[in-house]
């Protein structure tokens, strides 16, 4: 089995059937399938061969939707890359996968063009949203209304197995540069199976999804929701919390999967009662640790609803959900794993832990990722012999205790990766931003605590002789190079910062 | 009076949001479509516009029809005042 597999029996079984709903429109899981026939096909015609891969750069829309199933069907590997991201990121991205094709949209070319000029391997563009009629300037250039009414396909089955990578999706690491995690389709399927084992999504279900298709939890809801042959409505974004929650009530949302943000900046519009939300039976929380108090008026505002509260990562999609009936026992819990996966703590020497210990977690199954894409040291600090001989487990890289019972605790993460609004932030490829603005001498950047957004960014700048900045100059040269949610929240210029011993730059010093 | 909202909106963009070129942003454009402003960006708008123009925004009134573009925000803040 395949990873589109599950889509392409969904369209045979019904192919009437809503599959997804974005923008106001709506779309079958026919009309899907078709278009990511055409698409592929046009792909396959522009030389995008098996095992490509395949970039797509574009916001949550029908568009990005088709072009990950396109890309499935002619054995390529899909990418998706968050719509926020800019030129420089982007670039990294396109070459450090050596990318053969990127599928993106009109609106994002100031931040795409100068990177495909200056890419080495990208042949083919797709781009949505181009103004039909008129030859292309750039003969890599296609449009996408002309890839998907193009010619049908006469595509070959794909002759991926399931060993073969379904896709990479690149994630930030505190290095500094993003790592590519290579997921295979058995990785996938099982991440799925596993997942829908316990949250249990059924054909009628009407699943929102706001998160990007970029990251696990955004996309894997796509990918079961059509697996079960439910409805998604797909959003860009939450900037308008009353319009996502009008659209809620218009079509019955019955899954709502959120982050601590979402659920703020929803539960943050004082009429919520006021909407029609009885549909809503199920409700998600992954990213960050929902607050109790969070977690109190959610359940409030939404009697109905089952919660779930879990705990992932990239790298294996998912470990552990809460059961909904330990909720009122152990409420800060993530739960003790999920199907078809073992999971243990472990000390600094790998040993494993009884319960009642704190250690790093570390996760056993069919969904751990290959490893990152072309960076084997970086693959060697997260994959690790298992138990038994010719296998990897994964460090989580995250530290948990367990109670009696083998219940689950978020303590703190290993390195000092930062989780601001959900999103996971590597300070160093913040301060290497930084260092690029004119007359940095030193950088530092750590999380602070922040009632809304879980932890904030604050920058401490040393400046050389004779520069001088404001906090918004330092904000807009971040805003820049960096997606928005890496732009620093505060910024304080300091004459010397903390060392160690040898000379390191002491950030428990700082706050 | 009212000839300074989509000037007093502009400048705002440019000096928050490290917006290129507001001084050429069309009336009508989307900031969401162009990506100008991302979630809670606008509401950091939302303040800005509350300070600037002496309004205060509701809920209900947090939509892309009287936020997404230099026009629905000059329409939606005369609105407002007149009915004040």
């Amino acid at each position: 089995m395949l990873v589109h597999h599950f889509f392409e029996k969904t369209a045979q079984r019904e192919p009437h059937k809503i599959a997804l709903i974005c923008e106001g429109r709506s779309y079958t899981y026919a009309e899907i399938n078709e278009a990511a026939k055409r698409l592929g096909a046009s792909m396959l015609r522009r030389g995008v061969d098996r095992n490509d891969r395949v970039a797509i750069f574009m916001d949550n829309s029908v568009e990005a939707v088709v072009a990950i199933y396109a890309a499935l069907k002619i054995g390529a590997i899909f990418m998706p890359i968050n719509a926020l991201t800019k030129a420089d990121k982007l670039a990294y991205i396109l070459n450090d996968a050596e990318a053969t094709c990127l599928v993106t949209h009109a609106a994002r070319r100031s931040e795409w063009q100068p990177v495909l000029d200056r890419s080495a391997t990208v042949h083919t563009c797709v781009v949505v949203g181009e103004e039909s009629g008129g030859a292309l300037r750039d003969e890599r250039l296609m449009r996408y209304n002309d890839a998907v009414m193009g010619a049908q396909s006469d595509n070959q089955e794909s002759q991926a197995i399931d060993q073969d990578l379904a896709s990479i999706l690149y994630t930030s690491g505190s290095t500094g540069d993003p790592k590519g995690v290579m997921l295979t389709h058995l990785n996938m399927i099982s991440a799925s199976n596993s997942v829908l084992e316990y949250l249990k999504f059924r054909s009628d279900d009407v699943i929102l999804c706001i998160m990007s298709l970029a990251y696990g939890y955004g996309l894997y809801h796509v990918l079961m929701g059509f697996q079960v042959g439910a409805t998604v409505v797909l959003e860009r974004s939450l900037a308008f919390p009353v319009k996502t929650l009008e659209l809620m009530a218009h079509h019955h949302v019955t899954v709502l999967p959120g982050t601590p943000t979402i659920f703020s900046m929803l539960l943050n519009v004082k009429t919520v009662s006021k909407y029609d939300l009885r549909a809503l039976r199920l409700i998600t929380n992954a990213a960050a640790a929902l607050s109790q108090e969070h977690l109190r008026r959610l359940r409030e505002t939404f009697p109905r609803a089952v919660f779930f509260s879990m705990y992932g990562l990239t790298e294996c999609k998912r470990v552990t959900y809460l059961p909904p009936d330990q909720l009122d026992i152990r409420p800060t819990s993530v739960g003790r794993g999920m199907p078809n996966q073992e999971c243990w703590l472990v000390d600094d020497h790998g040993k494993r832990l009884p319960n009642g210990s704190t250690g790093e977690l570390v996760i056993r199954g069919s969904h751990v990722m290959r490893g990152y894409w072309r960076k084997p040291e970086e693959t060697a600090k997260r994959l690790k012999p298992g138990p038994n001989p010719g296998e990897w487990v994964l460090h989580s890289g995250d530290l948990f205790r367990t109670d009696e019972e083998g219940y689950l605790y978020f303590v703190a993460r290993k390195d000092d990766i930062i989780k601001s609004r959900g999103e996971k932030i590597s300070p160093v490829e913040v301060e290497n931003a930084l260092y690029r603005l004119d007359g940095v001498l030193e950088a530092a950047v750590v999380g602070v605590p922040d009632p809304v957004l879980g932890q904030a960014i604050k920058a401490f700048l040393v400046l050389k002789a004779g520069y001088s900045y404001s906090e918004k100059d330092v904000v807009r040269h971040c805003l820049a190079k960096l997606e928005n949610f890496m732009a620093p929240k505060y910024v304080v210029f300091m004459e010397s910062l903390p060392k160690t011993d040898n000379g390191k730059i002491k950030k428990m010093a700082l706050t | 009076m009212t000839v300074g909202i989509k000037e007093k909106v502009r400048q705002f963009m440019s000096e928050n949001f490290m917006v290129a070129g507001a001084a050429d942003i069309p009336d009508e454009a989307s900031f969401m479509d162009r990506h100008l402003i991302d979630s809670t960006g606008f509401l950091e708008l939302i303040a800005f516009i509350e300070r600037s123009f002496d309004i205060s925004v509701t809920d209900s009134e947090m939509i892309p029809e009287n936020l997404d573009s230099l026009n629905n925000i000059e329409r939606y803040v005369r609105e407002k005042r007149a009915a004040a």
